[in-house]
């Protein structure tokens, strides 16, 4: 007993001051591609190499359209190295949970050249791939919907619809002493009974769907879907076929999603308290003064 | 095995006749034995007990479009040999059977019948041919068959579920538990019947998650694949990752640079070490010693920190390339590395002193989920599981990759097979990873880190084994044209070691189970794909 107090004594406070404080993060750490759409030249090399084809070309005749879908990107940077000019730069953010899946798509369109490359013809489009809008917007809803109901409090039921396990490692990690979900009132439960919100990780495989849609049946309302990671967002590298049905939303409505592969313990604490509109109140102190 | 390659043919014509056609080294580690028919018993017995070999995995591939017949593997390995001894069996098109070896050799009992849900070839004389791969609901498809397009829709299962077997006596009850579990944890079923408090029999339902990974590798180009690997399990990205680049390095023939083996090295090591002190720190939990979990956790998020650190991500993801490795590392990580490691080795000798000093949580542990050395040799069972019960095997040690063949290093067995040593194996592990990481960075790291990659070669057939933290993880593909895979097998030691814990819990009371099955802690996606 004494040696348990020595080490906790010795070990001291642990835990970070996310989301009061901005996260740590390492200088290597890959979030979000950034996209330049004014100075890309060539979208093909990036989309080529993309493995999840969270990048993708479309030609028609004289223009093509050029999507981004950071609901399949799995922040390996491969698109970076492949621009030659610079246009995508791996960037360090990684707070992008949305509540829309529209949120999280970029598109472009752009004026052919006769060697394979563009020239921008029309401005990305507003309103979407922009995460500060969307938190904004999802904190309003989340703030009206849930927030007088749910209080300080927030209990989660995790279900794993047929991940790799990689989200699941992450979410576990919110337990841990650095994270410590606890302190904002938020904790797992053993039961759907007992839940307020659904973490799922997927992709949904046809061997779970039967499995999730009763865990959600069992839920009491008012209840929230949360859709973690690549694969719970669209289906990720795995995609749908045979055994697998992609994305959460394919199977149930969701709430918010939560992009990387897997998010980071802090990008899922963003989700969690975007979906409760928690966060609301964070932006607007700080918009504020 | 031991004697050169010609010799070992000779003996075994001269014993089998006409069922032994040809032999063929594609590399030096890697031998393959062609034979006449379907019907191996008889050799594996022969190669089993004249040659001590171990049947390490089973599995088929469908070559009919090119050679007319469906094609068995049995790989093979003996102690004290570097080379993997594969045995190529055609199965019939016209006949797809192949007689089952399960009833003899229960280790190769999911792999058999993942055979026949997979490719639709019967195995003749399986004690138990229901259906393992694909749930009892699903409709007759057999999805690894080429015919079978990946993107299938299939209509809703509307067949009968599975029927658990029923364990009937006085007092005796079932109880059913998942696929959604109480915590966080992967999907699986667990029937447990038990009398009273003490577990008689656990039946499982494993493959909720399949989700078709193995058909997925023939679609992707090999460089996306790896990401794909990478998603295989997700607490053993690097090793799976791993895995698949050097099968595909030995199909194209390439030689990967010195300093990215000793980098692939220090990342695998620190793979097994995050995973080791994290279950270390499950097993007290799941025996009511919270703080140390919350020291264990703690100490894995430092561990995870540097991964990030070193390749960008906390899981390792995205570092592994085919050819390499995508970073190089200079002072900057060197000098993190070395830092954080020595610091973590101080914490981990509290975390380990601490544990120790609690005699109920080692009195919780001792003798409980015993796994007895013969029933795991019979089981096959492989890994940290493996060398908690007696078995003896160490990919790093029997079959050096990267750069291990550079480091000392000492293989840890016990022949309790508890869960307190199945933790033991995982503080020892942790200790001897530490002394590779560490002569690993003092290695000087300069020169190419990654090679260019040259065109891969169509129809090549290249084993690559790593041991995973958890154990012995292979890959075997066939190259195809265009950079794709014509096959990509996959084998997680889970897929091996979840008998282990059928027969580790009988007899043990239900509250236990959490304990136990932690002291495996197998990976439910690298066995269900």
């Amino acid at each position: 007993m004494f040696k348990i107090l020595q080490k906790t004594i010795a070990t001291g406070i642990v835990t970070t001051n996310y989301p009061n404080e901005p996260a740590q993060l390492s200088d290597r750490f890959r979030g979000r591609p950034h996209f330049d759409f004014e100075k890309w030249t060539d979208a093909r090399p990036a989309a080529e190499v993309c493995p999840t084809g969270a990048i993708s070309v479309c030609d028609e005749s004289e223009t093509r359209r050029v999507t981004i879908d950071y609901g399949l990107c799995i922040f390996c940077g491969l698109c970076a190295e492949a621009s030659v000019d610079q246009a995508v730069q791996i960037t360090q953010e990684f707070e992008l949970a949305s509540e829309g899946r529209r949120n999280l798509i970029l598109t472009a369109e752009y004026t052919l050249n006769a060697d394979g490359t563009h020239r921008q013809l029309a401005p990305v489009r507003k309103g979407s791939g922009n995460v500060e809008a969307s938190v904004e917007s999802v904190g309003q809803k989340a703030r009206e919907k849930i927030h007088k109901l749910l209080r300080r409090s927030l209990a989660i039921r995790q279900v794993d619809a047929g991940s790799c396990n990689g989200c699941e490692l992450e979410i576990i990690a919110l337990n841990n002493p650095v994270y410590d979900l606890e302190r904002f009132g938020i904790q797992f439960v053993a039961s759907p009974r007992h839940a307020d919100m659904i973490l799922v990780t997927g992709p949904v495989t046809r061997n779970m769907e039967l499995a999730l849609l009763k865990t959600y049946q069992a839920m009491p309302e008012p209840r929230l879907v949360v859709a973690v990671g690549a694969c719970g967002i669209s289906g990720g590298i795995f995609g749908k076929n045979y055994a697998s049905l992609g994305g959460v939303d394919n199977v149930l409505p969701v709430d918010v999603y939560i992009p990387g592969c897997p998010p980071r313990p802090q990008a899922l604490l963003h989700g969690i308290l975007l979906a409760v509109g928690r966060l609301r109140e964070r932006l607007y102190d700080e918009r504020t003064c | 095995m031991t004697q050169p390659i010609s010799g070992f043919f000779e003996s075994l014509q001269q014993k089998f006749g006409a069922q032994i056609q040809s032999m063929s080294a594609e590399r030096e580690e890697e031998v393959y034995l062609l034979v006449g028919d379907s019907d191996v018993r008889a050799l594996v017995e022969y190669l089993r007990t004249e040659f001590e070999a171990r049947l390490v995995m089973v599995f088929a591939e469908d070559r009919r479009s090119a050679d007319g017949v469906f094609f068995n593997y049995y790989v093979l390995e003996r102690k004290g040999d570097p080379r993997y001894l594969i045995v190529r069996a055609p199965v019939r098109a016209d006949h797809p059977a192949f007689p089952s070896l399960s009833a003899k050799l229960p280790a190769v009992n999911w792999q058999e019948r993942e055979i026949q849900d997979w490719f639709g070839l019967k195995a003749v004389g399986h004690p138990n041919p229901r259906r393992v791969a694909l749930h009892d609901n699903w409709p007759d498809v057999h999805p690894l068959r080429k015919d079978f397009p990946l993107e299938t829709v299939l209509p809703p299962f509307e067949g009968e579920r599975h029927i658990y077997r029923p364990a009937l006596g006085e007092g005796v009850f079932q109880v059913p538990v998942g696929p959604v579990h109480a915590g966080t944890i992967e999907p699986g079923h667990f029937n447990f019947a038990v009398a009273g408090e003490p577990i008689l029999y656990l039946q499982l339902r494993m493959f909720y998650t399949h989700k078709g990974t193995e058909k997925l590798f023939e679609k992707l180009t090999i460089p996306k694949a790896v990401f794909l690997a990478e998603s295989i399990s997700g607490d053993s990205s690097f090793s799976h990752g791993t895995a698949f680049c050097q099968a595909v390095e030995r199909a194209a023939q390439m030689e990967v640079p010195l300093r990215a083996l000793v980098v692939r090295t220090i990342l695998l090591e620190l793979e097994r070490i995050c995973n080791h002190v994290a279950d270390i720190g499950a097993i007290a939990t799941d025996v009511g010693f919270v703080v140390a979990n919350a020291h264990a956790s703690r100490l894995k998020e430092m561990l995870v920190g540097l991964n990030e650190k070193l390749t960008g991500n906390r899981l390792l993801r995205g570092m592994v390339c085919v050819g390499g490795v995508r970073r190089g590392w200079d002072a900057v990580q060197l000098v993190s590395l070395r830092a954080e490691i020595d610091a973590f080795a101080s914490e981990f000798q509290d975390l380990v002193a601490l544990i120790d000093s609690s005699e109920s949580t080692r009195d919780r542990l001792e003798q409980t989920g015993l796994l007895r050395p013969e029933k795991a040799k019979d089981l096959g069972i492989v890994g940290v599981a493996g060398r908690a019960s007696g078995v003896d095997l160490d990919v790093r040690r029997d079959h050096p990759y990267a750069a291990y063949g550079r480091y000392s290093f000492h293989v840890p067995v016990y022949q309790v097979g508890d869960v307190n040593h199945r933790m033991q194996v995982r503080v020892d592990e942790v200790k001897e990873s530490l002394g590779i990481i560490r002569s690993a960075a003092e290695e000087s790291l300069h020169g190419e880190f990654r090679a260019q990659i040259p065109p891969i070669p169509a129809d090549r057939c290249a084993l690559s084994a790593v041991e995973g933290w958890r154990g012995e993880i292979i890959h075997w593909i066939r190259t195809g044209p265009n950079n794709h895979l014509e096959r990509c097998k996959i084998k997680d030691p889970s897929l091996s070691n979840w008998p282990a814990l059928v027969e580790a819990v009988q007899g043990n009371i239900i509250a236990d189970f959490p304990v136990i099955n932690k002291s495996f802690n197998l990976s439910y996606s690298g066995t269900d794909r």
